[in-house]
């Protein structure tokens, strides 16, 4: 609790529920970011986004440049993927995912010719003067995803705050997670990026006069605040606030109502209440992409765990595999698990070829150690769970609930208003895994959605091939009475004649 | 391979450790009853736990379940400690044995083992020794520190534990129980003359009274639930609404007839009202998982513990209430729920601010 | 003595007589219950559950000669509304079978279109002596066209596990780690 004055802990103690305070492991914080080089080959998939699969613009064995777009975003919502380097398309292939499942998806791999080649991009030169569909359009254009995490095409959600008319805008620098230190080293180093990027982002939301802009960061990194202090002094409408450190402080619903006492109704967005929240991390990508015209190639990477040899923070391609990573910065042992995000709520990775996309914040390769992965104890009803839900649910209650199967009844307490922070697993003395069974039940309710849906489209089929035969019957049956009309009449005529 | 889940790491907390500090703080009370009580005190304490671990052990393998690590979290010695602070301290080995055999095989283990137990095993236990055996459950002792000059010695400890000496002289009604008694008989001195005369508030306090081991100092037992307060290993809902409730319906009905009720502080440092409201209504098992849930849990007990001490049969009523709204427990859980984030205390979304777009 | 007994017996009844009127005016009628079960039922006759036809087999379990579990295409969602429907608690544990879609083996496949043609849901495309295809979307499993296939080359698979459709599996208690 270092810093906090009285009133800042009455408006916590008010403001927030629940929450964890595990080791926060961000010796990385004080490692400045390294480049990796782009590798000899770079594998990007067509769908690094929420949304629709990008459409590839190219074919095997063309010869790209860096930054050039090669697959398009499809619909509404949706995102372009961009060259990371100059080279030529090798194939477009199905390659296991970034995924716990590891499953394979549409994937295209460059071979990279080494030569960083780039074409001229179109640069604003005074951005904040520009309009805001302008704007808009050239983020998209860039590939821009939410970088937090959640890679929600960054124009779609400013059209949206837009069309809603949002009147604060948060740049989210809290990083709650452990071992993740990357925006924290980005607000130290590219500071002025980021402020820069953030008034772009607000003059992309001007409608009645620019929205207020709050950059959010947690008390435990002083040095980052006073970099976005110092980048956005005699700034007006922008306000540096440190907010308390505990987990899920970065989680947008309870950073906003931290932040402005608002609490976003059930099923809402955020952009209902009147905000905005991105990340610092796509503030500064925004910045790049109006200033120099560069998209989205590459990100800040946490490296970091027990079996990394060289932890930091590293400037990484996109598509770069997370073993040549791993490679790059050594490991000392062989890594209980290879985590991609934090420890709370990133995945495992299902396989260690899979590559950095836009949303990697972090590659941790934990040991056994960190892991603490134990065997699961009965249930003592202790309610640490309880204690820990930042959201108000019971997860003790559900958990019982979907082990027993009453999917319903753990929907009538909540069940689809769980974030899945996790933050109620960590806490729980007897290691019942609490997310799971969450991830389970809501993964069970789309299931069931999907397989009604099925159903009706099976009766609905059913019944057209039942409509379909009848009318069959009927034309034979009238074709055979057409015959024998004609039979007959021949028959009369032939009698007849 | 099956697909590992989120969160990639772990609290610190084990089942073992929250065990542990329950009995941490258990220790210097406990400590202080057997240095008040003797030998005796000692036999019957060590002798209630080691049968709750032997009861432990065979219900485990009865059960199919792996001995080793149930065994090792501590749980089973918790409820016997808890047990045996509630019991007379010079009772014979056999309310000890039997009590722990019934609180664990079937206080616990019938109803499904750790976590699935309705009811709290030791009070159960507790209760079910008072009325098979009410003579023995009721024989309380005026404190015999140890080493002091009539207290009994190592082997007479084991002669009065095993059930072959009698020591008449040293029996004593706890306060409670005298008071009761005393109100019972007619032409009796009014009631603030009686409670004058044997009531010390701060020997109370400091555990020199009668009674069992669990009902001598109100201090120590006050120090170590606040040290699991401060800890997060119990929160604070149920002890404070289960001593406000009695303090207050005892301080108000003081005030309205001094002769009939005795005063708050008689009420608050008397019996195992401190023990029962920091460590034995506290069990997670049996209490509600909610706050608002444990406020209405502890002013349950709170009014059950007033009732049956003021009009009750039984001078002391921390057992039964106890019992009572563990049976409540269910209904409390599923009627008082936080407010979920986003939604109204009725579960509706909450109404959206009126922003309205262009 | 014999007060109290004519007061109890003429108690007993007044309640009666009560209690037969209401049961006569106060009569629930009963529902058309084998058209709603008839109705949950995917209506396929694929006939897995033995009963020849989704009809049937609804008149069996409105009488409850059948278990609720009998229909496999149908799955843990249809389970789940006949149990509602008919009042009773559907059976814990169930492990929902992939679903099973119908698969055919160019290799073996001679175009004679008998699978087509019995295919209740049109879920089988091709012409004759062209090699048949099963449109994935529209087969729910019911075996029909396995039956008549004349070179066996038709077999039920398990439906394909991709990043769409994956989900997280039950969590299952591992013992000591």
């Amino acid at each position: 609790m270092s810093g906090l004055s009285l009133k800042l802990a009455v408006q916590t103690w008010l403001r927030t529920r629940g929450g964890v305070h595990p080791p926060e492991c961000k010796d990385t914080a004080a490692m400045p970011i390294r480049t990796i080089p782009a590798p000899a080959r770079l594998y990007l998939p067509l769908k690094q986004h929420i949304g629709a699969e990008a459409k590839p613009d190219v074919v095997p064995l063309q010869l790209v440049k860096k930054g050039q777009v090669l697959a398009r975003g499809q619909g509404s919502v949706s995102a372009h993927v961009h060259a990371p380097c100059s080279g030529h398309i090798a194939d477009i292939v199905e390659y296991p995912a970034p995924h716990p499942s590891g499953l394979p998806m549409p994937v295209l791999v460059i071979e990279n010719d080494g030569r960083d080649d780039a074409d001229e991009m179109p640069v604003a030169k005074h951005p904040h003067l520009l309009a805001p569909e302008d704007i808009a359009a050239r983020v998209q254009a860039a590939g821009i995803v939410g970088l937090g995490g959640a890679t929600f095409p960054a124009a779609v959600k400013m059209n949206l705050g837009q069309a809603k008319a949002v009147d604060m805008l948060i740049i989210n620098g809290c990083e709650c997670e452990p071992y993740l230190t990357c925006d924290d080293r980005l607000m130290q180093e590219r500071a002025a990026g980021i402020a820069d990027g953030a008034r772009i982002m607000a003059q992309a939301l001007n409608i009645v006069g620019a929205p207020d802009v709050i950059i959010a960061i947690e008390n435990n990194k002083p040095e980052a605040i006073a970099a976005m202090r110092e980048a956005t002094a005699g700034w007006r409408h922008v306000d540096v606030v440190p907010v308390p450190t505990q987990y899920p402080m970065g989680a947008e619903k309870q950073l906003v109502r931290y932040l402005t006492g608002r609490e976003v109704p059930a099923g809402k967005l955020l952009a209902d209440v009147g905000v905005l929240v991105q990340n610092v991390g796509t503030a500064y990508a925004v910045q790049q992409a109006l200033r120099t015209g560069m998209p989205l190639v590459s990100r800040i990477v946490t490296v970091a765990g027990g079996a990394v040899a060289r932890p930091g923070n590293y400037e990484v391609p996109i598509g770069m595999r997370v073993s040549d990573v791993l490679a790059h910065c050594g490991l000392v042992c062989e890594p209980a698990r290879v985590v991609m995000g934090g420890p709370m709520m990133g995945h495992a990775l299902g396989h260690p070829d899979a590559p950095v996309v836009k949303g990697t914040s972090g590659i941790l390769a934990l040991t056994a150690g960190e892991v603490r992965a134990e065997a699961e104890r009965p249930c003592i009803r202790c309610a640490a769970c309880v204690d820990a839900c930042p959201m108000g649910l019971l997860p003790v209650t559900m958990a019982s609930l979907l082990k027993s199967d009453k999917l319903d009844e753990a929907l009538g307490i909540g069940l689809s208003d769980c974030i899945s922070c996790a933050a109620c697993s960590y806490a729980c003395p007897s290691n019942i895994p609490l997310v799971h069974y969450f991830n389970y039940g809501k993964g069970e309710v789309v299931a069931k959605r999907e397989a009604k849906r099925k159903d009706e489209e099976i009766k609905r089929l059913i019944e057209e091939h039942r409509v379909r035969m009848a009318a069959i019957e009927r034309e034979k049956a009238e074709a055979a009475a057409k015959r024998q009309a004609a039979m007959e009449k021949q028959k009369a005529e032939k009698a007849a004649a | 391979m099956p697909a590992t889940t989120a969160p990639h790491t772990s609290g610190p907390r084990s089942v073992g450790f929250i065990m542990a500090m329950v009995m941490l703080a258990l220790v210097p009370g406990t400590l202080l009853g057997i240095a008040q009580f003797g030998w005796p005190a000692l036999n019957l304490f060590v002798l209630t736990i080691a049968t709750a671990l032997a009861a432990e052990a065979a219900s485990l393998i009865v059960a199919g379940k792996p001995v080793r690590v149930a065994l090792m979290d501590g749980s089973a010695v918790l409820t016997a400690w808890l047990l045996a602070l509630s019991l007379p301290p010079w009772a014979p080995w056999w309310i000890g044995v039997v009590g722990a055999m019934f609180a664990i095989a079937i206080g616990k283990h019938l109803f499904g083992g750790l976590g699935q137990n309705v009811f709290n095993p030791a009070m159960l236990a507790r209760t079910v020794l008072l009325i098979s055996f009410p003579v023995e459950m009721t024989a309380w002792i005026a404190p015999q520190p140890m080493f002091s000059a009539h207290a009994p010695g190592f082997s007479e400890g084991l002669a009065i534990t095993f059930g072959q000496l009698h020591l008449d002289a040293v029996s004593s009604a706890s306060l409670l129980g005298h008071v009761k008694t005393t109100l019972g008989i007619d032409g009796h001195a009014p009631l603030p003359a009686i409670i004058a005369g044997s009531f010390h508030p701060l020997a109370s306090f400091m555990g020199t009274t009668a009674g069992s081991l669990g009902e001598t100092s109100a201090l120590l037992f006050i120090a170590g639930g606040l040290f699991l307060i401060y800890l997060r290993i119990i929160s604070w809902h149920i002890p404070a609404a289960m001593l406000a409730t009695v303090g207050l319906l005892a301080w108000a009905t003081h005030l309205a007839n001094p002769l009939h009720f005795s005063p708050p502080l008689f009420h608050l440092l008397n019996g195992g009202l401190m023990l029962g409201a920091f460590f034995i209504a506290t069990d997670p098992v049996t209490s509600p998982v909610s706050n608002n849930g444990k406020l209405v849990f502890g002013a349950g007990c709170g009014v059950l513990v007033f009732i049956i001490r003021q009009w009750g049969g039984y001078p002391e009523g921390v057992a039964f209430a106890v019992l009572l709204m563990n049976a409540a427990t269910p209904l409390i859980d599923h009627y008082i729920r936080p407010r979920i984030f986003g939604r109204t205390l009725g579960g509706e979304p909450l109404p959206v601010a009126g922003k309205e777009g262009p | 003595m014999i007060a109290t007994i004519l007061t109890m017996a003429a108690m007993g009844l007044i309640l009666g007589l009560f209690l037969g009127v209401s049961a006569y005016y106060l009569k629930v009628e009963a529902e058309p219950i084998v058209e709603e079960l008839t109705e949950m039922l995917p209506g396929s006759n694929c006939g897995q559950c033995g009963f020849p036809g989704c009809a049937q087999a609804a008149a069996a379990l409105a009488s409850h000669e059948a278990p609720v579990t009998l229909c496999p295409p149908g799955g843990k969602g249809v389970v789940e509304s006949l149990s509602a429907r008919l009042g009773i608690d559907p059976p814990t544990g169930m492990v929902d079978v992939v679903p099973m879609l119908a698969f055919v083996n160019e290799a073996t496949c001679i175009g004679c279109t008998r699978c087509a043609k019995v295919c209740p849901t049109d879920a089988i495309v091709g012409a004759p002596k062209q090699i048949h295809a099963v449109i994935n979307r529209a087969c729910n499993g019911c075996r029909l066209c396995v039956d008549v296939c004349p070179t066996e080359c038709l077999q039920l698979v398990p439906e394909a596990v991709t990043l769409e459709n994956w989900r997280w599996q039950r969590p299952v208690l591992a013992s000591a780690a």
